[in-house]
């Protein structure tokens, strides 16, 4: 995991922010730090207060207590037109009554911009979101994926130093939204500035993000590139979050060794007490169907749902605990298998001690 | 076929207790004769007493006045009241709606006697009163137009132009207000005819020297129907009948704009 460090590359810094609504804790003690031309994504299951972080860096809402720092300046009681940063709402929010050209323009017209210039930075700014040519169209009569990208040429083409982008394209269809992901990352490479991403899509996370910050119940749980997110969750919130998980208990034996129903899988990990209870976590795609004699132990396949890509099979194993498993090999309902995990792919996490951790459903 | 037959009954009794006694009442504002009874030819003779004469036309002009006045001063503050309420939580929102519907469902002399007590303390009855009296039941019929416009704008079309750069009152006046616009004149002009339309009300806050058309030609009529009076009254229909098609016009033309916009787009 990448320590977060005061560097002279920070841009952005939130210090022990917290904030409530009628009583209720949204976030509790936030602190993190964004480098520039970073692609940061806040993600979490809705609820967990990665919008209201991003109105707080916005503008749009107050901490109760905590700050705000940009550049190292105290902004937490700037309020949003004061900010060097844009944001592009979930709803596009494009102003009806105007044009595409005076909402593009509406920022820089404020700035009092010669004519000439808007104009320039209008043209500019529809080649990069390539809509060319629809200067005098009504928001109305755009699709979705239109409406969203004016809304981004809208708030890029103020250079704000920061982008911040609130679930922008959860509106969009499953192929549009991933046509705009890789269109995001190419804005991001062009513009060279840095982006605050919001969403609770993991998949949307792992592909755009430098580094993502997993947030439940108004507290951060991990902070790391997509890829150790991935492989290395911290806790087993994370690890149902990001992809799909068998999260298992399991007991401690000693070093390198955990017992799941009564039977030995060797791991790993070090470093927990003897025989403490501990969350194991292992992907659908670590679990290795083999022949029954060759296993761990064995089960027998209850279903199979092909997935394209690959197979998901539900094996109900002897040791009574159910693995999902995701392989490329198709074995017929009610086979018996082994059940087999390499050490490197066996994942021991401590158990949660607060209600934060609980594992919740994704979805939810 | 049976069904048809009472639909056009109805329709037809309807026509006939709402629409008739005005029909009637236009067409003995143009009678040469001032029997009730006889058609003594067509004439505009009454129209011209009507404004050769000081006071109707006085009574004419404080009408209007009042009307527009009242109006303009009640869209200004039922616009700030519904900004206000509309940002409001469930529990404290159903409150003062409540309240607000209050005078609207108020029977008038209950409203009308109820202000000119008040009035009497510390103001002489007059045509400030009677302002004031206007203002104060026209406001709830602005916040009604307003409100539904605000509950329809997306939140975040104020924070987008804060976002870009402007301040609350630029963002009000470039974004907000444009939106509501279609809602605030259906509040002005509804305000208006409803401050024409009163009579109770303003019977009882106008005080001895000030009319209005209404109360006027009430007072009139105590003497004896002259013709002027159906000329009169008719001149009073036709405005409001006008007002009330400005309200249902000005909205739509505002959307046939945007739509026939949005059809040349294409």
């Amino acid at each position: 995991m990448e320590q977060t460090t005061m560097t002279s590359d920070s841009i952005l810094e939130l210090k022990h922010i917290h904030k409530t609504f009628d009583d209720k804790t949204i976030i509790d003690d936030l602190s993190f730090q964004i480098q520039k031309n970073e692609f940061i994504t806040l993600l979490g299951p809705s609820g967990c207060g990665k919008t209201t972080t991003l109105r707080i860096i916005g503008g749009f809402e107050k901490p109760d207590s905590g700050q705000v720092l940009f550049h190292g300046t105290d902004i937490t009681n700037y309020p949003p037109e004061k900010r060097e940063l844009n944001t592009v709402f979930q709803s596009y929010s494009l102003f009806p009554h105007m044009n595409v050209e005076d909402n593009i323009a509406f920022g820089l017209r404020l700035k009092k911009k010669s004519k000439a210039y808007i104009r320039d930075r209008i043209s500019y700014a529809l080649r990069l979101v390539n809509l060319e040519g629809f200067e005098k169209r009504r928001p109305v009569s755009l699709s979705g994926g239109q409406q969203q990208r004016i809304a981004i040429a809208r708030a890029v083409v103020n250079e704000p130093k920061i982008l911040l982008l609130d679930e922008p394209l959860g509106a969009l269809d499953l192929k549009l939204r991933q046509e705009m992901q890789h269109e995001l990352i190419r804005l991001k490479n062009e513009l060279g500035i840095t982006f605050i991403y919001v969403t609770h899509d993991q998949e949307e996370a792992l592909t755009m993000s430098d580094r993502i910050i997993v947030m439940n119940q108004g507290i951060i749980q991990q902070v790391g590139n997509p890829v150790d997110i991935y492989n290395e969750p911290q806790n087993a919130f994370v690890a149902d979050f990001i992809g799909e998980s068998n999260i298992i208990d399991g007991i401690m034996v000693r070093d390198r060794l955990v017992t799941i129903g009564g039977v030995a899988f060797p791991c790993v990990d070090e470093g927990f007490s003897p025989n403490q209870l501990v969350d194991v976590v292992i992907r659908p795609e670590d679990v290795e169907l083999v022949e029954p004699e060759n296993g761990l132990t064995t089960g027998i396949v209850r279903d199979i749902v092909f997935k394209g890509v690959h197979y998901e099979i539900q094996v109900d194993s002897q040791i009574g605990i159910s693995f999902l498993v995701q392989t490329t090999q198709a074995f017929s309902v009610g086979t018996s298998v082994g059940i087999r995990v390499i050490p490197d792919n066996i994942h021991i996490m401590n158990k949660p001690i607060s209600s934060d951790e609980q594992i919740i459903d994704k979805d939810a | 076929m049976v069904k048809k037959l009472f639909s056009r009954l109805y329709v037809g009794l309807i026509i006939l207790f709402l629409y008739a006694p005005i029909a009637v009442l236009i067409v003995l504002s143009f009678n040469d004769s001032k029997s009730r009874v006889v058609w003594g030819g067509f004439t505009t003779r009454w129209y011209s007493e009507v404004f050769s004469n000081s006071t109707i036309l006085s009574a004419f002009a404080t009408t209007i006045a009042l009307a527009l006045l009242s109006a303009l001063i009640a869209s200004v503050i039922g616009t700030l009241a519904a900004l206000g309420i509309d940002r409001m939580r469930r529990k404290q929102y159903q409150v003062v709606m409540f309240f607000t519907n209050i005078p609207l469902l108020n029977a008038d002399i209950v409203t009308g006697i109820a202000l000119m007590l008040w009035f009497v303390r510390f103001l002489p009855l007059g045509f400030t009163s009677l302002l004031l009296a206007h203002v104060t039941f026209n406001i709830p019929y602005v916040i009604l137009c307003v409100l539904p416009k605000l509950r329809q704008m997306d939140v975040n079309l104020y924070e987008a132009a804060r976002d870009l750069g402007a301040n609350s009152r630029t963002a009000f006046f470039k974004i907000t207000f444009p939106f509501i616009l279609p809602g605030v004149l259906s509040g002005f002009f509804l305000a208006v005819t409803m401050s024409m339309d009163d009579f109770v009300i303003t019977y009882f806050t106008k005080g001895a020297g000030v009319n209005t058309l209404s109360t006027m030609i009430y007072g009139e009529i105590r003497k004896g129907i002259k013709p002027e009076m159906y000329a009169l009254s008719t001149i009073l229909f036709l405005i409001i009948l006008l007002l009330l098609i400005l309200m249902n016009i000005v909205p739509r033309l505002k959307n046939r704009e945007q739509t026939a916009s949005a059809v040349r787009d294409f």
